[in-house]
């Protein structure tokens, strides 16, 4: 199987230089990085992917039962990093994905040799002793909005989604195509996300780590920032000045010049 | 109508475009303000932080809530429902940021009373000079009863998912049951016959059908063996049971008479007395008997056919003919029948071929033509000299090649005297 084809990989930047691998989170897809690469182009080997049942990535792949953990997605990130024989790359993911990084460091330590997680939690659901912000309930009425906005999804989105080569037009004259896909595969996904414990797992890192979290962030809220820098040993947590689960858009320029600095110490 | 038109305005009239804007003017008594605060949809303008920076009197309306303690105080997330919060961060807010723009997303709005209120929310980022995001507007539609119809449609076609699931699983399980029962109609495996090669070949037209060809070969006693093929009237489960008569009357027809016409003939006694009421049933079949010669290299077959396609001969020295069997009538039909019998010596190398009309009878070429007689024929003298595996092999790719032409289940059964080792 054509991993990188699959997996939808881009590769840019420089191409000797160090390589970051770029990991979008529950949501949308790799165009999510979009004002990140320019900062780290000149310098380093980017590369960029969508998860199996995510963006364009290659839907005939997905298996739900291989995706109805984070070890699944992990799978996916070790088979792109082997597959361009990555080593010591650093790896940035967004939300669910610093978790699926953890994993996938776990499971090929050759690969990976640093961590940049982007308003993590290792778990959302509130639990004894812990605050990850949301119920069961929660994650349930989410579920109900993602089927509730995928009425538009199923008659307009699925040619441009499942890749239309007839009619490449539908691919640019549809907004918010970033973020749609199959909805089967984003329910599966998004239960994968918000249903997922993987306190045990912070732990087990033993790369060097940054931790960004946002001033104001209702999926990553500061105390799980907290808990997270806490839990890895090590880890340098960086607070950024910026609303929302999403710096790398909200706040480029801080979030940028966090990850280059962090980069910059590896070297 | 008595009244003059100079009071009312002229839409396509002469009068004036002056006096046609100050007509509507003075109809409409309205200004922006009031049409932004009154308008018929919800409007919010946040910093892009969200914080709500200006709210029309429709949205605080449908939110039961008071200008000043929103304005400042809120975020436009805040508005939304826990999931639709989750949607906002993970979806929405991403997407306006990439796109500077969103367009129809279906969130709920919370209501001061805890009651809710689907919208649908469109939003533009605006940009000051330098390109650089100042705020976000976002217009909400009261989505109500098209939410209604979209959650109808929504159980509908999970309804419909679910009454396909199910009709999938059912063909499922209806295709197991056919396929055992298929299988059970046919012998697991042939008998061992010393001094004689056997292969046999059974085509499966659909899945959901069951077919009704059928064939067999036994022991009759230690110097004897009995083979059958033949194809009964109609598909499906009543011919399956017709199948199954058939099948188990020869073969104790057999053992108690193997004389081939006698055996056809019990046959024909069973199906017409079994079928004789509304239901007409029948079939075609060749009924045979094997015996090698004691001396070995020699196997002599005594055939009766019933209305049967002739079987095929298939000589060492490469020809290739049928053994006529003409004018032998359907076995089932009628009281008191005529059957056909013939008979033949298969010597080493030479073959003996059964099968039924889903093979002479498939469809080929453009025009779509009959396979027929003389055609199998042809193919079969290719193969005459060939041990019996390699026919039917040739055979089944033959079926394979006619593709959606053949349309009927065909059954094949070669027998042959292996050729003599130099």
């Amino acid at each position: 199987m054509d991993i990188l084809r699959r997996n939808k990989v881009t590769v840019t930047g420089n191409p000797d230089g160090p390589a970051v691998v770029l990991a979008h989170g529950f949501g949308c897809d790799q165009n999510m990085w979009r004002l990140t690469v320019p900062a780290l182009a000149d310098v380093h080997r980017v590369v960029l992917f969508d998860y199996v049942g995510c963006g364009r990535s290659d839907l005939s792949a997905f298996r739900e039962e291989r995706y109805s953990s984070l070890d699944g997605y992990a799978q996916d990130v070790v088979e792109i990093a082997e597959a361009l024989d990555l080593r010591d790359a650093t790896f940035v993911g967004h939300s669910v994905s610093a978790m699926t990084g953890v994993l996938a460091a776990r499971r090929a330590p050759e690969r990976f040799g640093a961590l940049v997680m982007v308003a993590p939690s290792p778990r959302y659901i509130d639990d004894e002793g812990y605050r990850g912000g949301f119920t069961a309930a929660d994650i349930d009425e989410l579920l109900d909005s993602l089927d509730s906005n995928y009425l538009g999804w199923s008659a307009a989105m699925a040619p441009v989604i499942m890749g239309n080569p007839e009619r490449p037009e539908l691919g640019e004259e549809l907004a918010n195509s970033f973020c749609a896909t199959d909805p089967d595969m984003a329910r599966v996904f998004a239960r994968t996300t918000f249903l997922s414990d993987s306190r045990d797992d912070l732990k087990s890192v033993t790369v060097p780590t940054l931790v960004l979290e946002c001033t104001q962030d209702m999926i990553a809220p500061r105390e799980v920032g907290a808990y997270v820098h806490d839990q890895i040993p090590g880890s340098t947590l960086v607070t950024l000045d910026a609303t929302g689960h999403c710096p790398h858009l909200s706040a480029p320029e801080a979030t940028n010049r966090a990850i280059t600095d962090f980069l910059t110490g590896l070297r | 109508m008595s009244r003059t038109g100079r009071d009312s305005p002229e839409p396509h009239g002469a009068g004036g475009d002056g006096a046609t804007t100050a007509a509507f003017a003075a109809l409409l008594e309205d200004s922006a303000e009031e049409l932004y605060d009154s308008a018929p949809c919800g409007y919010v303008s946040t910093l892009m932080d969200g914080t709500i920076a200006k709210i029309n009197a429709t949205l605080l309306d449908w939110l039961g809530l008071d200008r000043h303690a929103v304005v400042g105080r809120t975020r436009f997330a805040d508005l939304l429902t826990m999931g639709g919060k989750l949607y906002h961060e993970t979806h929405f807010a991403p997407l306006l940021r990439m796109q500077g723009e969103i367009n129809g997303i279906a969130l709920e709005v919370r209501r001061a009373d805890g009651t809710r209120i689907p919208v649908l929310v469109s939003a533009t980022i605006k940009y000051g000079s330098e390109g650089e995001p100042l705020l976000i507007r976002a217009t909400l539609f009261d989505a109500r009863d098209r939410r209604a119809y979209e959650e109808e449609l929504l159980r509908r076609q999970q309804e419909a998912e679910a009454a396909r699931r199910r009709a999938e699983a059912d063909r499922a399980r209806l295709q197991e049951a056919l396929a055992a029962l298929q299988q059970s109609l046919l012998p697991t495996v042939l008998p061992d016959i010393p001094g004689l090669e056997v292969a046999s070949y059974y085509h499966t037209a659909s899945p959901d059908r069951l077919g009704g060809d059928f064939y067999d070969l036994f022991a009759l006693d230690g110097k004897r063996w009995a083979f059958f093929l033949g194809d009964v009237s109609g598909k499906g489960p009543r011919a399956a049971a017709l199948t199954s008569l058939t099948r188990y009357t020869l073969r104790a027809a057999a053992l108690h008479d193997p004389d081939p016409e006698a055996t056809l003939a019990t046959l024909n006694t069973v199906l017409h007395e079994r079928y004789s009421g509304g239901d007409p049933r029948y079939c075609t079949a060749i009924f045979g008997v094997l015996e090698p010669d004691q001396d070995g290299g020699k196997v002599t077959v005594r055939l009766a056919s019933g209305g049967h396609p002739p079987a095929l001969v298939l000589r060492a020295d490469g020809t290739c003919d049928y053994l006529p069997t003409p004018g032998g009538l359907l076995v089932g039909i009628l009281p008191e029948p005529r059957f056909v019998t013939a008979m033949t010596t298969l010597a080493p190398g030479d073959g003996l071929l059964l099968y039924t009309d889903g093979l002479t009878e498939a469809r080929t070429g453009p025009d779509r033509a009959l396979y027929g007689e003389e055609a199998l024929r042809t193919f079969a003298v290719d193969h005459a000299g060939s041990p019996p595996r390699a026919v039917v092999q040739a055979l089944s790719g033959l079926l394979e090649g006619f593709g959606d032409g053949l349309d009927d289940d065909t059954a094949l059964l070669a027998l042959g005297v292996p050729a003599a080792r130099p």
